[in-house]
């Protein structure tokens, strides 16, 4: 338990990576499908990160299904619940998204963004 | 000009996350538990018979959040059977895959359909509850969809099913509002026996109800990625 490398540690480390990662192909990949693939790694990063902050090291889920079970054995609920939401509206996000692209990918025959006139940056 | 902007841009923030997480490398302790979850985890329960406390969260000191969070499925679904709804030429090819594959996705659909009601049914038991259920639900409609493109589902019922569970969902929290209690989504069903099936009071109603409107929903987005092919 001495050790510097926690699960929280592991947590912080690959949500702030797959933040990063999912930012960086936003950046800089063209195509449009690969962009709403870089969000949807954003987002898993951003609940990792939820979800870390309510961790705390050996404990277990916020669920009283043994009578055993005390409080001070369980993490806190609230950043759990909050992450519940953050995955539903991921999922919007990103169906919308790809319906867009659909509907774009009609009218000009591309997915490329530096093809789109109005896009080009 | 793109590829530096990128890199500044993502330099930035590097360094805002490296900030952020100051405590990086220190470990957790029980300390650190916010005061909110300490208090919620003490009183759940006592208050709301749940044995999931993130369930009671969702479902109760947070409800009316949920409220919110399934109308924002709603508004995406809504989006995407607008945008797909005037696609060009709707290509009629029967695209139906073989003989197998169509049998066992008829053969897996009853049984995913009773795992998503089992989920459903447990939230206030077990880690689950309406939204993954009802996401399991529309899988299966999903896979039935895929493998044989011949099948037709009937739209009119989903979209009933989805406007009584919203109606039903509001309907709950007003009871809690105007009858026993004095705010939305008060509980005011006996908590019964803790840690069984039929406990909780309102939490496993608003979970199935929340189950099935997500189910049709999904399945109403389905159809119409479907119908635009």
């Amino acid at each position: 338990m001495n050790s510097i490398i926690t699960i929280s540690t592991v947590l912080n480390a690959a949500s702030m990576g797959l933040i990063i990662l999912g930012l960086f192909i936003i950046f800089t990949q063209k195509n449009l499908i690969k962009m709403v693939i870089g969000l949807g790694i954003a987002d898993t990063g951003v609940n990792i990160m939820l979800v870390s902050t309510g961790y705390i090291d050996g404990n277990t889920a916020p669920v009283f299904s043994n009578a055993s079970l005390k409080i001070s054995q369980m993490v806190d609920p609230v950043p759990q619940a909050l992450v519940l939401t953050s995955i539903v509206i991921g999922f919007g996000v990103s169906a919308l998204a790809l319906a867009l692209i659909i509907r774009l990918f009609e009218k000009t025959g591309t997915l490329d963004t530096s093809k789109i006139r109005g896009l080009k940056w | 000009m793109r590829k530096l902007v990128s890199i500044v841009l993502l330099a930035g923030f590097i360094f805002y996350f490296a900030t952020l997480t100051g405590g990086l490398l220190i470990p957790s302790t029980s300390s650190e538990r916010s005061s909110v979850g300490l208090d919620i985890l003490s009183r759940t329960a006592n208050e709301t018979g749940s044995a999931n406390a993130v369930t009671s969260v969702v479902v109760l000191y947070r409800g009316f959040d949920t409220l919110g969070e399934v109308t924002v499925l709603f508004l995406a679904a809504l989006g995407i059977s607008v945008f797909m709804k005037n696609t060009a030429k709707v290509r009629k090819r029967t695209l139906d895959q073989s003989f197998i594959l169509k049998t066992g996705s008829r053969l897996l659909f009853p049984f995913m359909f009773l795992f998503g009601f089992y989920i459903i049914a447990h939230g206030h038991l077990t880690p689950g509850g309406g939204f993954p259920g009802g996401v399991i639900i529309a899988t299966g409609f999903f896979i039935v969809l895929l493998t044989s493109e011949s099948v037709e589902f009937n739209k009119t019922l989903m979209s009933v099913l989805e406007g009584l569970a919203g109606l039903t969902f509001i309907g709950l929290g007003l009871v809690g509002l105007f009858g026993s209690g004095n705010s939305f989504l008060q509980n005011f069903l006996p908590l019964g026996k803790f840690n069984t099936v039929f406990s909780a009071g309102i939490i496993p109603l608003i979970y199935a109800v929340v189950g099935v409107k997500v189910a049709a929903e999904l399945s109403s987005v389905v159809f119409a990625m479907k119908e635009s092919k």
